[in-house]
């Protein structure tokens, strides 16, 4: 969102939202995003930006706008755990795809912030459906490094990022392999030379020349990994099947203190005791059930559920699944969990717990949980109001706020359903119609 | 290649050795053999059965509420509020939960691009040559797909086409199958249905050529090709209907031709991959020009824009509920597409297109029809369900076997565990041919493919 003081933010690192408006939401159906589950009776009020309180018997501070809820499901709105959004107009379309940089000499220094596009059809379609944040990662291309995300808001003005640089991004399966030059050796050995580099660029920093097209770091990729390195800024790894899982979580005893999170995790499951002994987070995929890759054989839908059951923190993203525009497919996918509790043999979420992993637990895997993605006191003011059980198909939202700012409820989309819900032409063309 | 056979100016003799005598006519498409790797399946024995206590979607707009459907030796027998059981049916208290046709999916690439997708499995597109209208999506199908399992014990998904891709204008044959593993491609083929000729317009075709520095590289190209091929299908055809009808030599096989002889003549369904509203009039006159009938267009994501023409034409339209923007022919897409078909009276269905989306096409319709009904067009859940049912089985030209609860009619039958328009649903128990194929309660009957046995995550719910 929009900052009006540009030397506060740089150091507050998390830019600070305008243009929001202080509103009390009263008779809700609150979800806090937490775990817990629905209650009556709910308020959550916002000031400044940000939750101020929420829950049952919260009072509405005097002459703060009021909205009567009537009843009906308030929730924080949907954080993404994993996208490209705003990165890709028509994957298509190389042009309006800077998701990945197939001939640049950079890796680890490519960063997506600038790139993000506000004005990009994906931000308001996926806002219409009540989607407020989203982790936006850079795909890989001649390296295991990817790049560096960002977490941004889906906010109708033009500043989209709410935290540039949140994160690195590296694949560690088959696809970094395949970009390390064709193996899971390469792919291991590409990493351990890279932490040589950097730490001679953080011993000497000015000594370090930059290497050049040649080079296999150069002085802006080791610059990038310095924070990595130093576990300022989470290494979001992605790996899918068990035993890459187990070399990623050796990356702890190589790198101590990097902040690991990981993202895929087909297999998850299948050493979810090791994950949660480590204490890294998971940004899965919800639904992949097929063994789609042989780094995928033993992937379910009870994934997360286990995971879950196992004491791991896990969130949803979309890995593979149309990561540039449909996030709000999430919602689907957490009700798709709850759904599974049903099935004899397989392992679901509860309602909440289903809820928190398209909002909460994303969030906290990223170390983001004190920001974004619950309603808890002190979260930015990404709220949103439903027509009903927002996992429920069908369900739309009715009012969405973003940073306390009321969003515009209209897309392209909106635009051609309209012009086209009579579709034969009338007195004039249809592009008269407007 | 056709002038070649009597290239050496002999005359053809007759088995008598009589020279210029005409050999005997093999009578009206008797020229070759239309069916040589014909249907083995067979169903699997199932209890006659009754289920009470359902709400019925009966897949032809119909809703029964406290229904019973009575079926045996692989038929839909009766389907009603209260059916006598008899002596030896197996009685199914559906507790109150729906019951519905199986899902039908036109549009699928299972077996062809099988999982694990690496490229020693990927076996959908003949990407050689703009037109391979002669290959079979059939001599492809690797019955051992994982997917197989997961659309039927997840998506209720009783019967689906198998399509070649859609690098090409004509891509070739497709299948249409029985979702029931088997060991062979023909031991799932479903008995009778015709084949589909898989075409495709737009963006794909001019581009895998195109970047090969090769004809098509534009949709003018695209259309052009097509034309032009449909004019040589025209003479073969005139040329084997009158070798059949009066004898004489035989024509030169040409497998091609083959096919599209078989659409000319109405034996086989054009199944058409196209998108933007501009491109279909085209090909919708395109087939007029040449003398046959569009029945689908799939993947019509502009659709809406033309409900009125495919209406006119009696075209369906076979749509994904809300996939956008992924190449430039996506970008129009919006979720009320099916909706705006189902209020102008066109032909309108789901399809999935993806291992994953085939899984759950029931909610990919509760999508569309709670699109449209927020945008003022009320559709009810009974006249949904033939989005994902009947129309896909009426447009792969099996719509007299399967697709709804109809009496005489494949016994292929849904008994969800909750309203299957809501997320919370999934299948408990499904027949098909009458057969109990899946149970969730009972661990036996979830079927594992070849490829999955002995590896990680075997017999897993997945």
């Amino acid at each position: 969102m929009k900052h009006l003081l540009l030397c506060a933010c740089a150091m507050l690192a998390v830019a600070a939202p305008a243009a929001a408006q202080d509103v009390a939401i009263i008779n809700a159906k609150l979800v806090i995003g937490d775990g817990q589950g629905p209650a009556d009776g709910g308020t959550v009020v916002i000031r400044a930006g940000r939750v101020v309180a929420a829950g049952a018997g919260v009072a509405v501070p005097a002459g703060m706008r009021v909205v009567d809820a009537g009843g009906r499901y308030v929730t924080p709105g949907i954080f993404a755990g994993f996208t490209r959004m705003g990165i890709v107009e028509v994957d298509a379309v190389g042009d309006t795809n800077d998701s990945a940089a197939q001939t640049s000499t950079f890796n680890a220094a490519l960063d997506v912030a600038p790139a993000v596009n506000a004005r990009s059809t994906p931000l308001a379609i996926n806002r219409l459906e009540g989607v407020t944040r989203a982790v936006v990662a850079p795909d890989n291309s001649g390296s295991i490094f990817a790049g560096q995300g960002a977490i941004i808001d889906l906010g109708v003005d033009m500043d989209p990022v709410s935290k540039p640089r949140a994160f690195q991004f590296m694949e560690f399966g088959e696809a970094g392999a395949r970009a390390a030059g064709g193996s899971r050796p390469a792919a291991h050995a590409m990493l351990r030379n890279a932490l040589f580099e950097v730490r001679d660029y953080i011993r000497s920093p000015a000594s370090f020349a930059d290497r050049g097209k040649d080079a296999l770091l150069t002085r802006a990729d080791a610059e990038a990994l310095v924070p990595v390195v130093q576990g300022r800024v989470p290494l979001l790894v992605h790996v899918e099947r068990g035993s890459d899982i187990l070399a990623a979580l050796e990356l702890k005893r190589l790198i101590p203190g990097v902040r690991l999170v990981l993202v895929g995790a087909s297999e998850g499951w299948t050493v979810a005791r090791e994950i949660a002994a480590a204490g890294v987070p998971v940004i899965a995929s919800a639904l992949a059930d097929l063994p789609s890759s042989f780094e995928q054989l033993a992937a379910t839908q009870s994934n997360i559920g286990r995971l879950k059951a196992a004491g791991v923190l896990v969130g949803i993203g979309t890995l593979n699944e149309d990561e540039a525009r449909q996030a709000r497919w999430e919602k689907q996918y957490a009700g798709n969990l709850v759904a599974l509790g049903r099935i004899p043999g397989a392992s679901g979420l509860s309602w909440g717990e289903a809820f928190a992993t398209i909002t909460s637990r994303p969030a906290e895997a990223l170390g983001m949980g004190g920001e974004f993605g619950s309603l808890r006191a002190g979260r930015r003011g990404d709220v949103v109001i439903w027509d009903g059980d927002p996992l429920e198909i069908g369900t739309s939202a009715v009012s969405v706020y973003i940073d306390g700012a009321e969003q515009p409820m209209a897309s392209r989309q909106t635009r051609l359903r309209d012009r086209y819900w009579e579709p034969k032409e009338g007195a004039l063309p249809k592009a008269y119609e407007r | 290649m056709l002038a070649a056979c009597t290239s050496n100016g002999d005359k053809p003799q007759s088995a008598l050795g009589q020279p210029g005598a005409p050999a005997q006519a093999p009578a009206k498409g008797q020229g070759y053999a239309h069916d040589p790797y014909p249907s083995t399946y067979r169903a699997y024995p199932g209890a006659p059965t009754l289920v009470t206590n359902v709400t019925i979607l009966d897949g032809e707009g119909g809703r029964i509420d406290k229904g019973s459907v009575l079926f045996r030796d692989g038929k839909i027998v009766e389907v009603g509020q209260m059916i006598a059981a008899g002596s030896g049916v197996t009685v199914i208290d559906g507790g109150g939960n729906y019951l519905t046709p199986g899902v039908v999916d036109i549009h699928s690439h299972l077996g062809d691009y099988p999982s694990p997708g690496v490229e020693a499995n990927s076996d959908g597109n003949e990407m050689t040559a703009p037109v391979t209208a002669e290959v079979w999506a059939e001599h492809s199908v690797w019955p051992q797909d994982p997917g197989f399992a997961r659309a039927l014990t997840n998506g209720g998904v009783t019967t689906l086409q198998i399509l070649p891709g859609s690098a090409n204008l004509f891509g070739g044959r497709s299948v249409t199958v029985k979702n029931v593993y088997a060991r062979t491609m023909q031991a799932m083929k479903f008995p009778g249905a015709p084949y589909g000729l898989k075409m495709a317009c737009g963006e794909n075709p001019k581009r895998v050529y195109g970047s090969k520095g090769r004809a098509p590289s534009t949709r003018m190209g695209n259309v052009a090709v097509d034309r032009q091929t449909w004019a040589r299908a025209q003479e073969y055809q005139k040329r084997w209907a009158k070798y059949e009808e009066k004898g004489g030599d035989a024509p030169a096989r040409d497998l091609a031709m083959d096919t599209l002889r078989g659409v000319l003549d109405g034996e086989i369904l054009i199944q058409n991959h196209c998108y933007r509203a501009d491109e279909m009039a085209i090909v919708m006159d395109m087939a007029k020009e040449f003398g046959y009938k569009v029945t689908s267009f799939h993947h019509a994501v502009e659709a809406y824009k033309i409900a009125d023409l495919l209406k006119a034409n009696q075209v369906c339209a076979a749509v994904w509920a809300d996939w956008y923007g992924f190449k430039m022919e996506a970008y129009d897409a919006i979720n009320e597409n099916l909706a705006i078909l189902e209020k102008e009276g066109a032909c309108a269905m789901i399809h999935s297109d993806d291992a994953n989306g085939i899984q759950r096409l029931n909610q990919e319709v509760a999508k569309a029809r709670s699109a449209g009904i927020k945008a003022g067009f009320d559709i009810s859940e009974a006249t949904a369900w033939k989005w994902l049912s009947l129309n896909p089985a009426k447009a792969m030209g099996i719509g007299d076997k399967t697709g709804s609860l109809e009496a005489g009619k494949m016994a292929d039958v849904v008994l969800w565990n909750g309203n299957p328009f809501s997320v919370y649903t999934r299948p408990q128990m499904v027949w098909i041919d009458g057969a109990l194929l899946y149970d969730a309660n009972n661990p036996k009957l979830r079927p594992v493919s070849d490829f999955e046995l002995g590896q990680p995550g075997e017999g897993d719910v997945k």
